[in-house]
């Protein structure tokens, strides 16, 4: 059926562990070569720690399934240098509207502030995502990605973990201190360990089907209650690459899945939608119905789940893929500073902490958009539905409208990482726990992003008034020296400067104020970033003292005392 | 109009999904005994009769609209 995109075969490679006698060893492996998995190694080669991904497949997606990219997930894929490809193959929007029956009741923007480097959303094909992640990891010499080898039994231990693969040469036996656990929903590590995986399964199917059209919709996120041409259900309809439109039809719980997959079945559905004079050919279908469900623990000794494997939500929301990259956003330089031995194991703990706090959010909102979508009973169906005719006219019902609130960065305000704010020093800005905030900026003279200069170190950024320079500038190489890790010194001027900039510091320029405006900087504020860009803290003035005790808090130093 | 149609909510999603969380195991006939308390509860927090009666007017309109149509 699919016309546009032709699954890549990759080769088994044949590799020196097959030839051990004994078990090889290995830092990190990651079981599954998924968004996840794919970009967990990114996010440890950019660390300087290199691992092996282990698939058992020899394909990216089959089938276009996550389609969504949020703005987040493309910092992220930024920050590993390989977002070019996605951005260019991807269709970009940030518009969304709603029907009821015969009318539209409810607009969306995604991004209303202008000025970041990367947009609210694209659509993608998973497909396409997981290609251009496997033509960056193939230049990345610190990561193994390994076709055709399975995990078929782990041993795993408080101080690492034993696995056997097999592969088509034959099977042989490797030890890692992490195996980080990317194998999907259904993960069969998880299952071989016992683990459940909790949550609540959704009386609905739906149909999804990938549709090759010439068509004159815009590149909105258009989403119907009960339309004319699918009466008491929902539709949704989404443009990805290659003008191949996503539509997902509501079907109920009665239907059955094996009939409406076939194309026979699918066609006079679609033609009612698109109307009969519509030219289309369908690339994929395929019949779901929506959990919502989580590992209560991520962590399990030497064990890290990630992706649909600790945490699986409904799509409505497109809080899956963007929520697994953002948990392999937050581990990887958790788990580096571990490896090299500048933060304590205890940090690792906090990553379950604020991911458990983000699968939450994401489960809460996912949960809330199915049972909008799908009423559980007659009166929940007849609120929805005054919901929606009240949405026609009055703006307050319009909010409570849901067809899926979108992925947004998770905020871990109350993470045990976080240095607080000192009393009313801030009202606004971009709060502890939070990730960073783009805006434009100039370096030299280029026209640059924030975006592109913070993360995978620790960055600090002061917002310095000229005379002040040689003062900080004095008392800064002692200071780096006493931090005890990596951290990049950015020093934010209103105006270009000719100053003479401290050694090891950065010198970057914001003369529209965007940088100063939200992140409410006055002279002297400095903001500390974590390797992952979320803000570990905040000061409306600099001191070494307070400075060195936030890079400790935000290395889980201040945990070790915790239970 | 006295009566506020912009948002007002503090979290409409939460205040939303708990109504649900509250019809979610009755009937018919009970849940509508639990929505006439519901409304006789805020009628009397709202008080002002100036706002109950353009809420009872906005409410009544869409079920005249189809008894007209008949």
């Amino acid at each position: 059926m699919q016309t546009t995109f032709e699954n890549p075969r990759y080769p088994f490679k044949h590799h020196s562990d097959l030839n051990q006698g004994t078990a090889v060893h290995h830092p990190v492996v990651i079981v599954g070569a998924g968004p996840t998995g794919l970009a967990m190694g990114l996010d440890l080669a950019m660390q300087g720690i290199p691992s092996v991904i282990l698939d058992d497949n020899n394909t990216v997606s089959v089938g276009s399934r996550a389609i969504c990219f949020a703005k987040r997930t493309l910092e992220i894929l930024n920050r590993y240098r390989c977002v070019s490809p996605m951005l260019e193959k991807g269709v970009t929007w940030k518009k969304g509207k709603v029907f009821f029956q015969q009318d539209l009741v409810y607009e969306f923007d995604l991004l209303p502030e202008k000025k970041h480097k990367l947009p609210a959303f694209i659509n993608l094909q998973q497909y396409y995502l997981e290609q251009y992640l496997v033509e960056f990891i193939d230049t990345q010499q610190q990561v193994d990605l390994r076709w055709l080898n399975r995990v078929t039994e782990v041993t795993p231990g408080v101080k690492g973990n034993r696995l056997k693969v097999e592969t088509p040469e034959g099977s042989y036996v490797l030890t890692c201190d992490y195996m980080l656990v990317a194998d999907g929903a259904n993960s069969p590590i998880r299952k071989q360990l016992g683990l459940e995986s909790r949550g609540q399964v959704f009386k609905d199917r739906f149909l999804i089907a990938d549709v090759l059209m010439q068509a004159e919709f815009p590149t909105e996120r258009w989403f119907w209650f009960d339309p004319p041409f699918h009466p008491n259900q929902s539709a949704l309809l989404h443009r990805q690459a290659d003008d191949v439109w996503r539509i997902d039809l509501q079907l109920g719980w009665d239907a059955d899945p094996q009939r409406e997959v076939l194309e026979a079945n699918i066609r006079p559905r679609l033609e009612a939608m698109l109307g009969e004079d519509v030219d289309f050919q369908l690339e994929w279908a395929s019949v779901y119905t929506f959990q919502c469900r989580k590992l209560d623990s991520f962590i399990h000794d030497r064990v890290i789940f990630l992706g649909d494997a600790a945490h699986q939500v409904s799509p409505f929301g497109a809080r899956g893929a963007n929520g697994a990259i953002q948990s392999v956003d937050n581990l990887g330089w958790k788990l580096a500073s571990v490896l090299k031995q500048q933060g304590p194991t205890t940090l690792l703990k906090t990553y379950d902490i604020e991911r458990q706090m983000a699968a939450d959010e994401n489960i809460l909102n996912s949960t809330r958009a199915t049972d909008f979508i799908t009423p559980k009973n007659k009166i929940s169906r007849v609120f929805r539905d005054a919901t929606l005719q009240l949405a026609k006219d009055y703006e307050f019902a319009r909010t409570l409208v849901n067809s899926g609130r979108l992925s947004t960065p998770a905020r871990y305000l109350d993470s045990p990482l976080n240095t607080l704010d000192d009393e009313e020093a801030f009202d606004g800005g971009v709060a502890p726990g939070s990730a960073a905030l783009d805006a434009p900026i100039i370096i030299g003279d280029k026209t640059s992003w924030l975006i592109d200069i913070l993360g995978t170190r620790f960055t600090l950024l002061i917002a310095i008034d000229k005379t002040d320079i040689s003062r900080v500038g004095e008392s800064l190489p002692e200071l780096l020296q006493s931090v005890g890790v990596d951290l990049v010194p950015i020093f934010l001027f209103s105006e270009s400067t000719d100053l003479e900039v401290p050694k090891g510091a950065m010198c970057i320029c914001d003369p529209w104020g965007y940088v100063a405006q939200r992140y409410q900087l006055e002279p002297g504020t400095c903001y500390l970033f974590r390797p992952d860009q979320v803000v570990a803290g905040r000061w409306r003035e600099f001191t070494s003292d307070s400075l060195i005790s936030a890079v400790n808090r935000a290395l889980g130093f201040d945990m070790e005392v915790m239970p | 109009m006295k009566l506020v149609t912009q948002v007002n909510f503090t979290d409409g999603d939460s205040f939303y999904e708990a109504l649900m969380a509250l019809h979610r195991s009755l009937d018919d006939s009970q849940s509508l005994e639990v929505n006439a308390r519901l409304i006789l509860l805020m009628a009397n927090h709202i008080g002002d009769n100036q706002v109950l009666k353009e809420a009872l007017e906005i409410a009544g309109q869409s079920v005249t609209a189809s008894h007209q149509s008949q």
